[in-house]
């Protein structure tokens, strides 16, 4: 496995070496795997992209670099001390540097020479390419995806200019990840809601949670549904309401601040009893914080939002796969039911690239309740064994069709008597019951037997999983780690079995109080013995998690 | 009417109120536009006025408050077949709504807004609401309101609003006509009914309404713009009610490219070999 970083100022190009970069490592059969380090700003500042790729596809970023493509000077000093002896920095023959890595080439020169200074990314990618054995044979076809016509013929020159300008250095690596799609962790939980039958899904844009609107609209018009920008978070919520109510499967996303406007629509969803998929995409906080970086921050704030108490369901994303198959789960339970069901995302895995398996579509599991014929007249809230009252939609000829935010009978119109009060919240929190029967345990990563369980959640899936092999490949002793998908209502079987066989619990979290390990003591009792926590916006590396969990002296 | 589709029941509003006018104007309006009350679906935010749609027999969305247009515009996107009527007060729409008023006027999806509007909250009792008058003295308020008054018809024209009416609650058969056309009006329609309120607001009572209003002739152009700005200025001695502007322009629905063939979102899957191709493109 191999990493590369490749940084400059916002405007240089990087975005566009790294797709590139990506593009060809993967139609080498490569697994890619990219996360995106964006400062807030159109133009200048610095911005790098760390690009591993394998054999398999890595899960997470490493902190120690094979290589680095500098667009400017900045990118060697920043990143310099991280990259191995045997490394490479290719640089712009103009760069002044003493590092003895330094492969300076005439990036811009042979660039300018070709028509444009702005195809210099594409001769360092050739050059890097080339360096790491690896066929440049798809490049039209890549710069055909992503060019405008007339500017393919000159990066392909620039890119095999590049690759020519070097010899080969590190052993080739690959697999059989061509066939894959590459795209983003929003992308993939997009395609999960498409596939779904996702119809409404109305938004306003907050990094990082805004290339989820835009993908969908970019394809409304091919899948025939409706994308809405709406005029406020708080608007946006409550058309997704609307519009699940009348009988389309509706979804709204945003990042925290988005997600505190929605607060009190969340509420009706529950108490209205309909189904709703909400997508927080998290960045760290509190209010507008780091806008482009990543935390883990909202997961008690998710829990608890919203007055009064309602049945709901949390589902924390750990990697681009689970964002696919999560998020049509959430659809299904959301729909079975009938309440909201959060996906919590994060910068890191949103905007994050992978290569990832084609999944098939039609195999999507999707809920459809049975027509349950309307005896006695219809009734939105008729009591059931279940407490789930068969849903219908404004139009039927069965009935009326009311939802209420106000406590109400069973036809949904406003009541204060004590005893329909109890039946009707007694109704509505019986189904997380039911819920629980259908959670998920956490994923198990390294030893089956853990003597050390390190706990966390979400996007630190990938993390903890490099975490506990190059813990485990040591042999001092038995490594585990518990990583939760969903963690509201939490499923505890699998703690508690794991937690009583350990000397040590550990939990690993993106934020600065250990929200998962307070979640956990609360619903189960078990208390964690230390804790390893990051909030500087940055994600922790499995280097990273096993350095400091030495120095916490496991 | 002893044909009538649509049922009433009993509501929770003080005697004298206004909205009982305002629910029997808009049962006639819509029996009399022969709609199947299951077709109908009647959205409300919170507040006295906002009950509305608990009393009358048709389908309901009663949501949050200053929230009904959200839900009634997404409803109506998704099925185009429902009639989507609004009934919700002054502070739910012009107050804590404001934001969604003005944005669903410019997004126009073809549904109908019915403002009570008393100029006073009457669910939380008494304190003044947007469209209070300046001076107005209330529990809150209590050296009277400093605030401009909200002018909500010459917003709404001036937001680009395609139908605007003004409505009195104590001319329930007038009132009745502008429903009927804001109902059948295709695109935002917005009829602000002014309503005394007898709880609450000892001004602006039913003798100091009928005193004032007087119906827009025949003579009046709803066509002209700028003429309906400065005749929807007019609010003091004299009070215009009725059309104050008229002018279709093409709605959500007609401008949006998967919806403008009636495709209806509500019961609908996707294709999964379109979901396919979408993945394709990322090999």
């Amino acid at each position: 496995m191999y990493n590369l970083l490749v940084g400059g100022a916002a405007g240089q190009g990087v975005d566009t070496a790294v797709n590139t970069l990506e593009a060809l490592l993967k139609a080498a059969g490569c697994g890619v795997f990219t996360v995106r380090d964006l400062m807030s700003r159109i133009r200048g500042g610095h911005n790098f992209s760390l690009v591993r790729f394998g054999e398999e596809t890595p899960r997470s970023h490493s902190e120690r670099l094979d290589g680095i493509i500098a667009l400017n000077e900045e990118t060697i000093a920043l990143h310099r001390d991280k990259l191995k002896p045997e490394g490479f920095i290719l640089c712009d023959e103009s760069v002044k540097t003493d590092d003895s890595r330094a492969i300076p080439l005439k990036l811009q020169g042979i660039a300018k020479l070709l028509g444009s200074g702005r195809a210099a990314g594409s001769v360092a990618v050739g050059a890097a390419l080339r360096l790491f054995s690896t066929p440049i044979d798809g490049a039209r076809r890549v710069f055909e995806k992503s060019l405008k016509p007339g500017l393919v013929e000159m990066n392909v020159k620039a890119l095999e200019a590049g690759y020519r300008a070097v010899e080969p250095r590190f052993e080739r690596v690959g697999g059989s990840h061509a066939g894959e799609m590459i795209l983003t962790g929003n992308k993939a939980l997009a395609l999960g809601a498409l596939a779904a039958g996702l119809q409404f899904y109305a938004a306003y844009p907050m990094s990082p949670s805004t290339s989820i609107l835009e993908y969908l609209a970019s394809v409304s018009l091919k899948m025939g549904i409706a994308v809405e920008q709406a005029e406020d978070e708080i608007a946006a919520v409550n058309m997704a309401i609307g519009a699940s109510f009348t009988g389309a499967r509706a979804m709204t996303g945003t990042s925290g601040g988005g997600f505190s406007l929605k607060v009190e629509a969340l509420g009706l969803s529950g108490m209205a009893e309909v189904p709703l998929v909400l997508v927080d995409v998290q960045r760290p906080g509190p209010v507008t914080g780091l806008p482009t970086r990543t935390e883990q921050s909202d997961l008690k704030f998710m829990i608890s939002a919203s007055q009064g108490e309602f049945p709901r369901m949390v589902i924390a994303l750990r990697h681009h796969e689970d964002a696919y198959r999560q998020t049509i789960r959430a659809f299904n339970l959301a729909e079975k039911y009938q309440i909201p069901v959060i996906l919590l995302s994060d910068q890191y895995l949103a905007d994050g690239t992978a290569t990832m398996p084609v999944p098939d579509p039609a195999k999507a599991e999707i809920y459809a309740p049975e027509d349950v014929p309307a005896e006695g007249g219809y009734a939105r809230y008729r009591f059931t064994e279940s407490g789930i009252s068969p849903r219908k939609f404004p139009g039927t000829r069965d009935g009326f069709v009311s939802a209420d935010s106000d406590e109400h009978d069973e036809y949904g119109k406003i009541i204060e008597d004590s005893e329909t009060r109890i039946r009707m919240m007694n109704k509505r929190m019986g189904k997380l019951e039911l819920l629980k029967r259908e959670l998920e345990e956490p994923q198990l990563l390294g030893d089956e037997r853990p003597e050390v369980l390190l706990i966390g959640w979400g996007s630190l899936y990938g993390p903890l999983e490099e975490a506990v092999r190059l813990l485990n490949a040591e042999g001092k002793a038995r490594y585990g780690a518990l990583v939760f998908g969903d963690v509201w209502p939490l499923p505890d079987r699998l703690l508690r079995e794991k937690a009583a066989g350990a000397r040590a619990l550990i939990h690993v979290e993106q934020n600065y109080t250990g929200q998962l390990a307070q979640l956990i003591r609360e619903q189960t009792g078990i208390r964690t013995d230390a804790g390893i926590l990051k909030y500087d916006g940055r994600q922790l590396s499995g280097e990273e998690i096993v350095r400091r969990l030495r120095e916490e002296g496991y | 009417m002893s044909d009538s589709r649509f049922e009433t029941f009993e509501t929770a509003w003080c005697p004298g109120c206004g909205n009982f006018n305002i629910l029997d104007s808009l049962k006639n309006a819509l029996d009399e536009l022969a709609l199947d009350p299951h077709d109908v679906l009647m959205v409300g935010g919170i507040g006295q006025a906002a009950k509305l749609p608990q009393y009358i027999s048709a389908n309901s969305f009663s949501g949050l408050h200053g929230r009904a247009v959200p839900p009634a515009a997404a409803a109506k996107i998704v099925n185009p077949a429902l009639t989507v009527i609004i009934n919700s007060g002054d502070g739910d729409s012009y107050g804590e709504g404001g934001n969604h008023f003005i944005h669903n006027i410019r997004r126009n999806v073809d549904i109908a807004h019915f403002i009570h509007d008393n100029q006073v909250y009457g669910l939380t009792k008494g304190q003044a609401s947007p469209t209070a008058d300046k001076g107005s003295v209330t529990p809150v308020q209590v050296e009277g309101s400093l605030n401009i008054p909200f002018n909500p018809v010459l917003m709404a024209i001036a937001a680009g609003a395609g139908f605007v009416a003004r409505g009195f609650s104590g001319r329930p058969e007038h009132l009745k006509e502008l429903m009927k056309q804001a109902i059948r009006f295709k695109g935002y329609a917005l009829v602000d009914i002014l309503q005394p309120c007898v709880s609450f607001n000892k001004v602006n009572t039913f003798a100091w309404y009928s005193q004032r209003v007087y119906e827009l002739d025949k003579e009046y152009d709803r066509g002209d713009r700028a003429a309906a700005m400065l005749k929807s200025m007019e609010f003091g001695d004299r009070i215009p009610i009725g059309v104050l502007y008229q002018e279709e322009q093409p709605t959500f629905h007609e401008q949006h490219e998967v919806l403008k063939n009636g495709q209806i979102l509500a019961g609908r899957k996707n294709d999964p070999e379109l979901v396919r191709e979408l993945m394709l493109e990322m090999v």
